[in-house]
């Protein structure tokens, strides 16, 4: 018997590629012809353009073309629902008119035949506007009308219960500040647009640029082999994806343009700042009465950007009464977009806080707390969970973590200059499913192609989907090459929100399910093959080689099987549609913490962490580590270090560059370990899988907030947390 | 980008004649280059000195140790003779930048670095030491790293260098050739305040070249070591760090060398902690009182005042990892 792919600790099917530099990102693919364009940013956040001029840079060798509202053809900027544009309010439109919206908006592009001249005459375009004093503060700044939920009489309850608890916790704007800076090179052909894009979803892209150039999304090609990282920031065509496609149409010329890292923080997505303002009522002993969320976010002015910040505080704990209202407040910024975990790692770092502040107050354990207030249903809806296996991440992980040592008392553990402290928080990240195909093929050679048109932005998807497909057809690893990132490929949801492993393995399976039926068919009815006669349902493939499953001997390989049969190959589509969800199904997690805090200095290190997940089946131990341990350094920086800085006098962004906008380096990364409970999830997909790319970052701040408060007994409430709050 | 032209010297006369000419000298390249992709340096001419016999430490005669203007500041922080004698040098050094980094970069390039302040390296930002008279963007806008000490009311930015403030405190000497011959500059006087010319931050000379900076002898045993207190734990500029060198003889305190960096303009020397540390014996009550000093004169801005007491601190901590609790 060969061994199942499936759980296996595989190692990336393309990680030679990637360590030997051949993996072709956006920018990389040679493309013909091609010349170079370099966006010129608006210097003030909110106004008019008055006057650009071009002459300098227009008279700089090498550059062939400025483009900017004022000699830029209209564009249709169809409407688009899909491609995660925000419900509320119209995207930008880039070069249509003379409207600044926020710092850093293109106003201008120059082309030119060497990225330097474009990138050299781009600093010489002068650009004169009638500035307007922004508004970049979400403090002081009127929302919108909220997005609501209330169930019980939450505000009642509160008046009346024994315990009550106010807090208002904040959370700064973070970057994605993926490796790999978006790129793309746009071509056409005719009225036929190739992109080739840093992008999560090249059909969201696809139908993004055909709604904005006003065309058929068959004349839009988009792809994406390899992307470098993106934590969500590839979830949108952005503006300048739109303006590469503009001037390559002017140019008549392929174009291609790469964002700076200066321009990633205006040019892309972010998470958005909040302020969670949080009450809580419970009785003596810890049960929960009833929360208040009243919640602000910034969105911009010309969208209305939501995500999903409400779930955990209806599900998590039980309780009678909650009264959500969550206001989005429009500022003179760009358009925030889903950042790992989107929404519910806010919430978590405010609900999170709120149950260690109320665990001191009571002097309970938080996590027995926690056990104290565990649902047995979905209390928002009162649907049944699919799987929900908190108790156990709580057991396992407290057991493994040594939690039995934490004195409880806080800033009772001590090593020399340093506090210690150890904290804990829970997860949840809603277990997302869509529709989704991929195509499968099997060659006369015995080899098979699976193709869909999804990503790989880091999670591994090439080696999960061949993992998945080799058990499935019966073939070994290496006898299956898994493709993707091209839009001319059978359709899937975005890569994001950690649906892809449900949505598009659950049809990889299913193509190759009926791959191998089709073959196992097609042998028992060949007269011809040792397995005719055999009943289907006794015959298995195994090495590629189909046989009796009782009688091993009797059999033959695929490669037989067609070549007899004169067929070159085949090929199925297989396809995964959810079903109306009957039951409420959620990935959990317990992140623990450990910190030391320098009493005197104020600095925290975190000395180590683990996490126990309930995510459903695993499909590769080794790509769920990477994951896993990748979240936990990502939560280490939204704890302790990242934080885009506005300055609110004129909107710029101050530190847009990775030597000031601070990320985790090897140093501030200690022993990180994940644990997986055994078990899948068969509501929430075909192969068992919930999901796990985000949970995983969801808990890590308010586990190290928390630790942070037991080594010292001081509650930061603000992230990230720096020597200032805690000198 | 703005265009350039480059040529590479292979000897001082070479150097200094391409100077002469306007051009501006490149060693290591690591900051030079990041400032010239931001266009906030724009030279036309750059002149490659990395070739120059710029690259030994050596023991001086009066027993110093003089470290060559090329050294790296890998090769300067492992040199054994800097280890054993200032391992304040070696750990600055060290727990600076990126092992990458300080590969390339040289020691004349890091004293020569200028402030990492966010709006000077951004063109479209008002600064007055990028573009004289423009304005501070630092003094109303984010100036959580900038300096709580020797600022004006032109310019608050931090010099950054790590190794620079070991120098200070060890009164360096920064040797330079240059059109009229070769002079010192004690290291006090090196580094520049920015006063009404922050667009001055070095006492070079148009077509200057600095080939050393040498460290005096100082009386032995010598006890010093660098403490740095940042955000990250590696690979980042300090809010606050300290430089302290101290030889204690029968259990008295003889010598104090102490500056502090991250706050001031200027690596920042604490002649004040030093005084009230000589003559005393060591002990955590003396650490304290002494570093109760190093804040004087200080004026906090929107974003700093944790400084102030994150300096006395920083101080007081490493008088004490130095001097020990005898
Ligand atoms: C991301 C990052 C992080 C960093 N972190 C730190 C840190 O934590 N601590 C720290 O101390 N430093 C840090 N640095 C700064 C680094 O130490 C300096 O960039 C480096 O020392 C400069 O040396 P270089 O040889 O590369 O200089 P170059 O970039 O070649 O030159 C710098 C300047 O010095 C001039 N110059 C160079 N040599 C001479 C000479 N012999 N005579 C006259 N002029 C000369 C050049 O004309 C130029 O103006 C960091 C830098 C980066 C990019
Ligand atoms: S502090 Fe100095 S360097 Fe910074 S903006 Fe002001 S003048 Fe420029």
């Amino acid at each position: 018997m060969s061994r199942q792919a499936v759980g296996a600790p595989l190692s990336r099917v393309d990680g030679r590629l990637k360590v030997t530099g051949r993996a072709m990102y956006a920018a990389d693919h040679p493309t013909d012809g091609v010349v170079h364009a370099a966006v010129v940013g608006s210097t003030v956040a909110r106004g008019r353009i008055t006057g650009i001029d071009a002459r300098a840079a227009l008279a700089l060798s090498g550059v062939l073309k400025v483009i900017s509202h004022r000699n830029a053809p209209r564009l249709a900027y169809r409407p688009n629902p899909s491609s995660n544009n925000p419900e509320g309010g119209e995207r930008l439109h880039v070069f249509q008119d003379d409207k600044v919206l926020f710092h850093g908006q293109p106003v201008a592009v120059v082309v030119a035949t060497t990225p330097e001249a474009a990138q050299h005459g781009a600093s010489l375009v002068e650009v004169r506007y009638d500035a307007e004093k922004p508004s970049t503060d979400l403090t002081g700044t009127p929302a919108h009308a909220p997005v609501t939920y209330a169930r019980g009489d939450a505000d009642q309850a509160m008046r009346s219960a024994a315990v009550r608890l106010e807090m208002t916790y904040r959370t700064t704007r973070n970057h994605h500040n993926a490796l790999e800076p978006h790129a793309t090179i746009a071509r056409w052909d005719g009225d036929r647009l190739t992109v080739w894009d840093k992008t999560q979803w090249v059909v969201g892209t696809q139908k993004e640029l055909a709604a904005v150039f006003g065309i058929e999304p068959d004349a839009v090609r988009v792809i994406s082999p390899c992307v470098g990282g993106a934590f969500g920031s590839g979830l949108r065509a952005w503006p300048h994806v739109t303006i590469a496609a503009l001037a390559a149409r002017e140019l008549a010329r392929p174009v291609k343009l790469v964002l700076t890292r200066k321009q990633l923080y205006s040019g892309t997505g972010y998470r958005p700042a909040y302020e969670y303002h949080l009450r809580l009522g419970s009785d003596r002993r810890g049960r929960l009465i009833a929360m208040v969320h009243d919640i602000k976010a910034e969105t911009s002015s010309y969208e209305d950007f939501e995500e999903g910040v409400l779930a955990a505080g209806q599900m998590l704990y039980s309780m009678p009464h909650v009264r959500q209202a969550y206001r989005t407040v429009p500022l003179d910024v760009n358009t925030p977009l889903y950042m790992r975990g989107p929404g519910h790692a806010t919430a978590a770092f405010a609900i999170e806080s709120a149950l260690d502040e109320l665990a001191h107050e009571l002097d309970i354990d938080p996590i027995e707390l926690r056990r104290r207030n565990e649902p047995s249903e979905d209390e928002s809806d009162g649907t049944p969970f699919s799987t929900r296996r908190l108790r156990e991440c709580y057991t396992l992980g407290a057991r493994e973590f040594g939690w039995d040592r934490r004195a409880p008392e806080p800033r009772s553990t001590r090593d020399g200059d340093w506090l210690i402290g150890m904290g804990m928080a829970a997860g949840v990240h809603t277990t997302r499913r869509n529709p989704a195909q991929a195509r499968v093929l099997l060659d006369a050679r015995g080899s098979a192609l699976v193709e869909a048109a999804t990503s790989d932005m880091g999670p591994g998807t090439c080696t999960a989907m061949t993992q998945v497909a080799a058990d499935a057809l019966g073939l070994t690893v290496r006898a299956v090459d898994f493709r993707l990132g091209d839009s001319t490929m059978p359709p899937t949801p975005a890569h994001g929100g950690s649906q892809t492993m449900a949505s598009v393995g659950s049809a990889v399976q299913d193509g190759c399910d009926q791959l191998r039926r089709q073959a196992i068919e097609l042998a028992v009815a060949d007269e011809r093959s040792p397995l005719h006669g055999a009943d289907a349902g006794d015959v298995a493939v195994t090495d590629g080689r189909l046989h009796v499953k009782d009688d091993p001997a009797r059999g033959e390989t695929y490669q037989q099987l067609l070549a007899r049969n004169n067929r070159t190959r085949l090929e199925t589509l297989g396809s995964f549609t959810p079903e109306e969800p009957r039951f409420s199904m959620y990935a959990y997690g317990a992140t623990f913490a450990e910190v030391a805090v320098d009493h005197r200095l104020g600095l925290v290190r975190v000395r180590r962490m683990l996490g126990v997940y309930d995510v459903g089946r695993i499909i590769s131990p080794k790509l769920a580590d990477s994951q896993a341990l990748g979240g936990m350094v990502g939560g280490i920086g939204t704890a302790l270090l990242e934080h885009t800085v506005t300055d609110h006098r004129d909107g710029r962004i101050v530190n847009a560059n990775l030597a000031d906008y601070l990320v985790p380096v090897n140093a501030d990364v200690p022993d990180l370990r994940a644990i997986y409970l055994d078990g899948e999830d068969r509501e929430a997909s075909p192969i068992g899988v919930k999901g796990l790319g985000e949970v995983v970052h969801i808990g890590v701040a308010p586990a190290i907030a928390n630790a942070v408060f037991h080594a010292t007994g001081r509650r930061i409430r603000r992230l990230p947390i720096t020597a200032e709050a805690l000198l | 980008m703005h265009p350039f032209s480059y040529v590479k010297v292979s000897d001082i006369a070479g150097a200094l004649a391409a100077g002469r000419r306007g051009g501006r000298y490149i060693a290591g390249g690591t900051m030079l280059v990041d400032l010239m992709r931001e266009t906030v340096e724009r030279p036309s001419t750059l002149v490659d000195i990395s070739a120059l016999p710029l690259r030994d430490v050596t023991v001086t005669a009066r027993g110093g140790l003089r470290i060559g203007a090329l050294v790296r500041m890998a090769e300067a922080a492992a040199h054994p003779k800097v280890r054993a004698t200032y391992p304040v040098i070696s750990q600055a050094l060290e727990l600076g930048a990126s092992p990458q980094l300080r590969n390339m970069a040289t020691i004349g390039g890091n004293i020569m670095q200028r402030t990492r302040c966010a709006y000077f390296r951004d063109v479209t930002a008002a600064c007055n030491k990028r573009d004289p008279g423009s304005g501070c963007a630092a003094l109303g806008g984010f100036n959580r790293t900038h300096a709580i000490l020797g600022a004006s009311d032109q310019c608050v930015a931090t010099h950054p260098s790590d190794v620079a403030v070991a120098f200070a405190a060890l009164e360096a000497i920064v040797r330079l050739v240059g059109p009229d011959g070769r002079r010192g500059v004690a290291f006090a006087d090196f580094l520049l305040p920015p006063g009404s010319t922050p667009e001055r931050e070095q006492a070079v000379r148009p077509g200057e070249l600095i080939t050393a900076v040498e460290i005096p002898a100082l009386p032995r045993p010598l006890r010093s070591g660098y403490l740095k207190v940042s955000d990250r734990r590696s690979y980042e500029f300090a809010l606050t760090s300290a430089a302290v060198a101290l030889h204690v003889r029968g259990g008295v305190i003889r010598e104090a060398k102490v500056a502090a960096g991250g706050v001031g303009t200027v690596p920042w020397k604490l002649p004040a902690v030093e005084r009230r540390l000589i003559g005393e014996r060591p002990s955590e009550a003396l650490w304290a009182e002494a570093a109760r000093l190093a804040a004087e004169g200080a004026r906090p801005l929107a974003h700093n005042k944790f400084k102030i007491e994150l300096l006395k601190r920083a101080v007081e901590r490493q008088l004490r990892i130095v001097g020990g609790t005898a």
